[in-house]
């Protein structure tokens, strides 16, 4: 039993057939091809899957794709202005090498733009810790990811995004 | 060797980094395979129970179906055993005892999560869908989940091969002299411990996907392995019998390893086994409830030591006794790691000179135990240092001092211990100076006072580590039992145009490699680093590698690369004393540059590797064309990490809860080629070592043999606002065996972490009149230990 769904994933609109168990992540990994959001755990803990939907940080594997319809959903690979050009937040990782083996990455990032903008650019060593509750990372220890976050805060606003 | 911006010592931002940060990393899941099929695995629910019958009728019938294979298929095809390839000998010269591991149980259970069947489909729902519908009559018998009592009299069996579920019994040291020492003690601290098991996480599941070409019979494997060519040798050479040649092991992108992902597992071997069968090509990721039971875990030792010193608080003698869990069957290389890379560091940094151990190995119906990052070397540092400081505080000694006055002197060095190792390098004092510098440890007394009057208990803790990594002479792996050889490959391979590809049998799943690599190649040979591409992970591609785990990467793999590059450099020589028209004894290599001494006659390398390739003015009768060079290294001896951690932890005693307040870890890791890299991972390495101390442990309920802390419900893992930043810093000695004097950093967070917090926590609650806390020290743990202590104190 197939139900069709359409969306804008990245700013383009797309649409495929899926089951209605089917993950919003597994409509994007499976359907589209798009494996930059990843999958970590198999209870919404690990944050791996984070993408936006209309604007809001998700854990894509907690949300059928059929409830992501008509939404505007923007994932890892959608983030950077441009081939050439990284996003503060990912420059941030980068410069604070807020990452290693990379597999956390995407759902950080993703996770962390959302915070930024939901503390108004504004944020303490204590509330990045806080916030980061739903995203695990085995390899960074977080010392970086807290510095990345805290770096990228006012570069987002700088840069307006 | 000269600090070029992005030569050996810079702060290189990764070239990796690009990919994984824009979505692109390239992981086995992510693979896209045509007309691929799905793999799903029905595992045992129960520990141990004899397979009466499997009817798959039904899950065959099921919509999307392919295939379903059990026992009985692999065993008519004659599947091998997963093997373990480390033999360990008995006390008696006996080999340890290697029951059989078939990839799917043929008539019984062990464990929860042990295979029994396989069901392959067009997507993974129906897979999955359909192995429920398999029908297993299950005679459930009972089983043995207590690793303390699994060597007892009446514990249940788990392998008719291991008689008392005894693995192997073995020691190392002289009993009777330490027993000697023990009869002239001033005092001897005696200390009982527990070293929970942990269960690894990566955070990217395992997976295989393996495809069949009929027309040339060739197999592809995409695994999620730390040593593609070591996985392919097991599967050829032991399990499958599919000759080497005929199959390429490709680990791409990995997520992270902590060793899980070094072993060969039964489903990249049915993945394989299947493909030809199927005909299609065969996808399987695991899910995270699967990584929980079939990963193989970690740590898992009880253990009794003591500790013989004289008046003045010098150590005469160690003696320990331990039980170390081998779950239900051997993985790869879980013989060695409560052997070789446990009792053999018990010296730590200290001139004892006498030890004894004896360890028992034990099977037990759980999950195979076998190396997880420090494998071996926490569980000896943990028993260590907290026998240390509990010595300390018993004699009313400064744990600080103590330690000072039992270190091996920089000037005993190469240091020969009495459990084999011979320490190559190191000069502990100036770290652990540090390390109270750094962390104020003058200033402690007065925190603690300040918290007590916040009515919160502060303690500290001290852990001073020594590792032995980066494996290492072959020859005395093999007269330790290790069944492979232990060196690495690498081939600096240069293009006409100019550029590089360094290949290299090392495999990154984190470490950044791609980075580092070139930064060694870059600094060694002047090519700018965008000019170098690493290349890592294809057996079709790179040299025969070891792989990576123990911290070997860059001491060994590094190594090799400097190997490949001195070739370079000397036959760069030739051709450019051709084209210089000078003799090769004349000829210098700079910066890129080779230059006749004592002019300013030169020739760029570029140009050089031109001249190889376009052979037109060309030594051709001494000299082959071509840039291309290779090199196997294989070590002289371990290297040995070294540093003090310091914790400093504040405990609330109405809840428990334990706060980690303050972090240092001040190592040695001799050379360092980028300080960025060994930093992170130092800090995630700290960050497992506090997770085993405060959060971690994998709970099978005893009776049952259920895996209780079966998901990241019911497992802590560590979180960003469990731990703090962390101070950290470097004192460098060299190691004087490798062409780059680096040691390895890759496991010491997590091998000193847990003895550090965990003596914290004791000195937080050593006022109270408490000794000790079972690890992980939770919560509910420290909260009733406290409220035992009270009950005491008020009887
Ligand atoms: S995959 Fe979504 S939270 Fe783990
Ligand atoms: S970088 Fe590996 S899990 Fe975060």
């Amino acid at each position: 039993m197939s139900i069709s769904v359409s969306m804008t994933v990245n700013g383009k609109a797309v649409s495929g057939k899926v089951e209605a168990r089917t993950l919003l992540v597994q409509f994007l990994r499976e359907n589209l091809s798009m494996t930059g959001t990843h999958v970590g755990c198999d209870t919404s803990q690990c944050g791996a899957c984070v993408v936006h939907v209309d604007g809001q940080s998700v854990k894509s594997c907690t949300m059928l794709a059929v409830q992501a319809e008509g939404a505007k959903v923007m994932t890892i690979e959608g983030l950077a202005p441009s081939a050439d050009k990284l996003h503060p937040m990912q420059e941030a990782f980068r410069d604070n090498h807020a990452l290693q083996c990379g597999f956390c990455t995407p759902g950080m990032v993703m996770s962390a733009v959302d915070m930024v903008k939901r503390h108004n650019y504004q944020l303490d060593e204590a509330t990045v810790r806080r916030e980061l509750e739903g995203n695990l990372c085995r390899c960074t220890g977080y010392h970086n990811i807290v510095k990345a976050i805290l770096a990228a805060a006012p570069a987002m606003k700088a840069a307006g995004v | 060797m000269t600090a070029a911006p992005t030569g050996i010592g810079a702060r290189v931002k990764r070239t990796e980094d690009q990919r994984f940060l824009t979505g692109r990393g390239r992981y086995v899941d992510d693979l896209a395979l045509a007309r691929p099929t799905y793999a799903y695995f029905l595992r045992s629910p129960h520990a141990h129970a004899k397979i009466r019958s499997i009817d798959t009728a039904a899950a065959a019938a099921m919509p999307g179906v392919v295939r379903i294979f059990t026992g009985k298929d692999t065993a008519e095809a004659k599947v091998g055993s997963l093997i373990c390839g480390w033999v360990v000998k008995d006390k008696d010269g006996n080999p340890h005892k290697a029951p059989g591991h078939p990839p799917i149980a043929i008539d019984t259970v062990r464990y929860v999560g042990d295979t029994v069947a396989m069901v392959v489909a067009e997507t993974a729902s129906q897979a999955r869908d359909a192995a429920e519908a398999i029908k297993v009559d299950y005679q459930v018998q009972p089983a043995c989940v207590d690793l303390a009592r699994a060597l007892d009299k009446g514990a249940a069996q788990v392998h008719p091969e291991a008689p008392g579920n005894l693995c192997y019994d073995w020691e190392i040291g002289v009993k009777a002299d330490v027993e000697a020492a023990f009869a002239k003690a001033a005092h001897v601290t005696k200390l009982d411990l527990v070293n929970n098991r942990l269960i690894p996480n990566a955070m990217e599941p395992r997976a295989a996907a393996a495809d069949y070409d009929a027309g040339t019979g060739q197999y592809t494997l995409w695994s999620t392995s730390q040593n593609p060519h070591v996985l392919r040798l097991i599967l050829s050479a032991f399990v499958l019998g599919i000759p080497e040649h005929k199959l390429r092991v490709v680990a791409p992108d990995v997520g992270g390893g902590f060793g899980s992902k070094i072993f060969c597992y039964a489903d990249e071997t049915l993945v394989v086994w299947a493909a030809p069968r199927v005909g299609r090509p065969i996808k399987w990721t695991a899910e995270r409830n699967e990584s929980f039971q079939t990963d193989a875990h970690g740590r898992d030792h009880v253990t009794h030591a003591e500790l013989a010193l004289d008046k003045d608080g010098k150590f005469l003698a160690l003696k320990v006794e331990t039980i170390a869990n081998m779950g239900s069957y051997l993985s790869t290389f879980s013989t060695a790691v409560p052997t070789y890379l446990y009792a053999t560091l018990l010296a730590g940094q200290y001139t004892t000179p006498l030890i004894y151990a004896n360890v028992k190995a034990a099977f037990t119906h759980t999950a195979p135990v076998d190396a997880y990052r420090g494998a071996g070397r926490p569980e000896a540092t943990f028993v260590i240092e907290s026998i240390v400081s509990k010595a300390a505080a018993e004699l009313k000694i400064d744990p600080a001092e103590l330690r000072r006055r039992n270190f091996i002197p920089s000037t005993a060095f190469p240091y020969q211990t009495p459990v084999a190792l011979q320490y190559d390098s190191g000069n502990y004092p100036p770290i652990i100076d540090e390390a109270t510098k750094v962390s104020d440890y003058k200033g402690f007394e007065g925190r603690r006072a300040e918290a007590k009057s916040r009515g919160k208990l502060r303690g500290i803790g001290f852990s001073s580590y020594i590792e032995a990594c980066g494996l290492a002479p072959s020859q005395v792996i093999g007269q330790l039992g290790g069944g492979v050889g232990q060196w690495e490959a690498a081939q600096i391979r240069f293009n006409p145009t100019g550029n590089v590809q360094v290949l290299t049998g090392s495999h990154s799943h984190g470490q950044g490699h791609e980075t580092t690599f070139a930064q060694i190649v870059s600094d060694k040979l002047g090519v700018p680093l965008e000019q170098i591409e690493v290349v890592h992970g294809d057996t079709a591609t790179t040299p025969f590698g070891m792989g990576s785990y123990g911290s070997r990467s860059l001491a060994v793999g590094g190594s090799a690369i400097m190997k490949a590059a001195d070739k370079i450099i000397a036959k760069g020589k030739k051709i450019a004393a051709h084209l210089l028209e000078a003799s090769v004894a004349d000829i210098a290599f700079e910066n890129g540059t080779f230059k006749v001494a004592g002019t300013d006659k030169a020739v760029p390398l570029g140009q050089v590797v031109f001249a190889a390739y376009v052979p037109h003015n060309y030594p051709i009768t001494e000299v082959e064309p071509g840039m291309d060079e290779n090199a196997f290294y294989d070590p002289a001896n371990f290297v040995y990490p070294a540093g003090t951690q310091v914790c400093e932890v504040e405990i609330d005693p109405e809840t428990g809860t334990t706060e980690i307040v303050s972090f240092t870890a001040i190592d040695d890791f001799g050379n360092i080629i980028n300080p960025m890299i060994v930093e992170g991972q130092v800090h995630g390495g700290i960050v497992q070592g506090v997770g085993q101390a405060l959060l971690e442990n994998a709970v099978y309920d005893k009776s049952s043999g259920q895996l209780i802390s079966g998901s990241f419900m019911d497992y802590t893992m560590p979180r960003a606002d469990d731990v703090p930043s962390f101070k950290v810093g470097y004192k460098v000695t060299p190691c004087p065996h490798n062409p780059l004097g680096v040691k390895g950093c890759g496991e010491a967070g997590a091998i000193a972490a847990p003895a550090a917090v965990m003596n914290a926590v004791r000195d937080a609650l050593g006022p109270l009149g408490v000794r000790d806390v079972p690890m992980p020290a939770t919560p509910l743990a420290v909260w009733q230990t406290i409220q035992g202590a009270q009950r005491k104190a008020a009887e």
